[in-house]
């Protein structure tokens, strides 16, 4: 085995190496999920801007671009389940004993719960992807803008979310990511080390807005749509 | 005052131990904890039984002995303190204390309320030191440090290897003992040359000693009797991202 290779295994290893995975892998899906925000957002535009984007993004670098974005989101998604799975079995073994009375004094809520939020968002994830990116509903898949040759995705996303038990579903899922950035967010910053007397006010603060803005921000859809606030038609 | 105490017992490293109820009438609110422990197990022997077996050393609150995890919190629930220098007037009349030992599977149980906490001895063996002779104290001023540096260092250097941070952290992680250790050395000029060597050695044996990893819960600051701030953990994360990318390519 190579030096380099070698080093690479030693800090996969390791569980600062492991943790700086979950952080750089972090950093990866928190950028994503702001754009998939601001696009998200056109279906307060109307449906051409909303299919607009959605058929750019399809051609994008002649339709390479989509499937490059797949990959490596799909690679940091791997990487942070599988690093943070792995993290999290080896501190269950680190006390192996559980204390009778242990009272917390500096934790939060959304640290503890780190490893559920994270599971139920893969969960979700899986259900998103067979919902709007997959498809399997057929009513879905086979909506066609009424004004150009191609598929309707502000329709699908308005019929998808007419839905109440899936749009439930969606808030509570989006809620748990809130929580889920809440500390992940900051966790990058002290994971990379950026973080210092100066500016750990300043990283709490970015946190807990970029989780409101993002939770705010994906759950006002399915609500607009279920108050009747954006039309299919 | 008159307390109720549930008190970890456990006759040895590999026998299972249970909570003890013990009553501990008469306990002057002046005593420190230890000392209350001391009141305890005096009327324990008395009555022919075994005293209840706990670590102490100087009791002025330097020496990073004594441990206990008193109400779920190590070191109990005065802040900035050891164990003994926390006192019963910290407590009221009636109430019920729980005392447990240090629980980390790399901090195994020894007796009752004692445990081996010689993991930290190998991890600072495997880089917290500086390998040449650095001299005798420099004169004032003669080598100059920057003053943000001398101030971190020093806060670093107050840690007393308790192993408080250990105890509190939901994952049993010793990070703010290893990143104050590092730390403390790495940022003065003494320290610098074996920087990368030294936090790659002390991460790989703290990660050898089956303790678990910060996931930022900064329950340890909490918990530290000597305050020190999860920005040393920050700041060893990076030191030891940059010495294995410097080892990858080097």
């Amino acid at each position: 085995m190579s030096p380099l290779v070698s080093t690479i295994c030693q800090f996969w290893s390791s569980s600062i190496g492991k943790k700086v995975v979950v952080a750089l892998t972090g950093i990866v899906l928190v950028g994503f999920l702001a754009g998939h925000l601001a696009g998200n957002l056109l279906v307060y535009v109307g449906r051409e801007a909303t299919n607009d984007y959605a058929e750019f993004l399809m051609h994008l670098l002649h339709g390479a671009g989509i499937w490059i974005a797949r990959a490596v989101l799909l690679t940091c998604f791997v990487l942070h389940i599988v690093a943070t799975i792995q993290l999290t079995r080896s501190n269950r073994a680190a006390r192996a004993d559980a204390y009778e009375v242990k009272t917390s004094v500096r934790t939060t809520l959304s640290a503890r719960v780190m490893i559920w939020s994270g599971l139920t968002i893969l969960a979700f994830v899986i259900f998103h992807l067979l919902h709007f990116t997959v498809r399997i509903d057929q009513g879905l898949a086979d909506l066609r803008d009424p004004l150009v040759d191609r598929h309707d995705t502000y329709g699908m996303v308005v019929r998808g979310f007419q839905n109440v038990p899936v749009s439930l579903f969606y808030i509570v899922a989006l809620t748990l990511l809130c929580s889920h950035l809440s500390h992940g967010v900051a966790s990058i910053f002290q994971t990379l080390g950026l973080r210092s007397k100066k500016t750990r006010g300043a990283i709490k603060v970015f946190s807990w807005i970029y989780a409101a803005i993002i939770w705010l921000g994906f759950i006002s859809i399915p609500i607009s749509i279920m108050l009747g606030l954006v039309h299919f038609d | 005052m008159n307390l109720t105490l549930k008190i970890w017992r456990q006759e040895g490293p590999d026998a299972k131990g249970q909570m003890q109820t013990v009553e501990a009438r008469d306990i002057p609110e002046e005593a420190s904890f230890l000392e209350m422990l001391d009141i305890v197990n005096e009327r324990i022997i008395e009555e022919g039984g075994d005293p209840v077996q706990f670590d102490h050393d100087c009791r002025e609150g330097i020496c990073g002995t004594c441990s206990l995890t008193i109400n779920g919190v190590p070191h109990g629930p005065d802040n900035g303190v050891t164990t003994c220098q926390l006192h019963m007037r910290k407590f009221r009349d009636g109430d019920t204390i729980w005392i447990e030992p240090f629980r980390a599977k790399a901090f195994p149980v020894v007796r009752d309320l004692v445990v081996d906490r010689s993991a930290f001895d190998r991890i600072i063996a495997a880089g917290g030191y500086i390998s040449v002779r650095t001299g005798s104290a420099p004169d004032a001023n003669g080598l100059p440090i920057e003053k943000d540096h001398a101030d971190q260092s020093f806060d670093a250097a107050t840690c007393i290897g308790c192993g408080a941070c250990v105890a509190a952290c939901p994952n049993a992680s010793p990070m703010l003992f290893v990143g104050a250790k590092a730390s403390h050395l790495n940022l003065l000029p003494q320290g610098k040359p074996e920087l990368d060597i030294r936090v790659l050695a002390m991460v790989r044996q703290m990660d050898a000693e089956g303790f678990g990893n910060c996931t930022n819960h900064y329950e340890c600051e909490g918990v530290c009797p000597k305050e020190i701030s999860a920005d040393v953990i920050a700041r060893l994360n990076r030191e030891y991202a940059c010495a294995s990318v410097k080892e990858g390519v080097a």
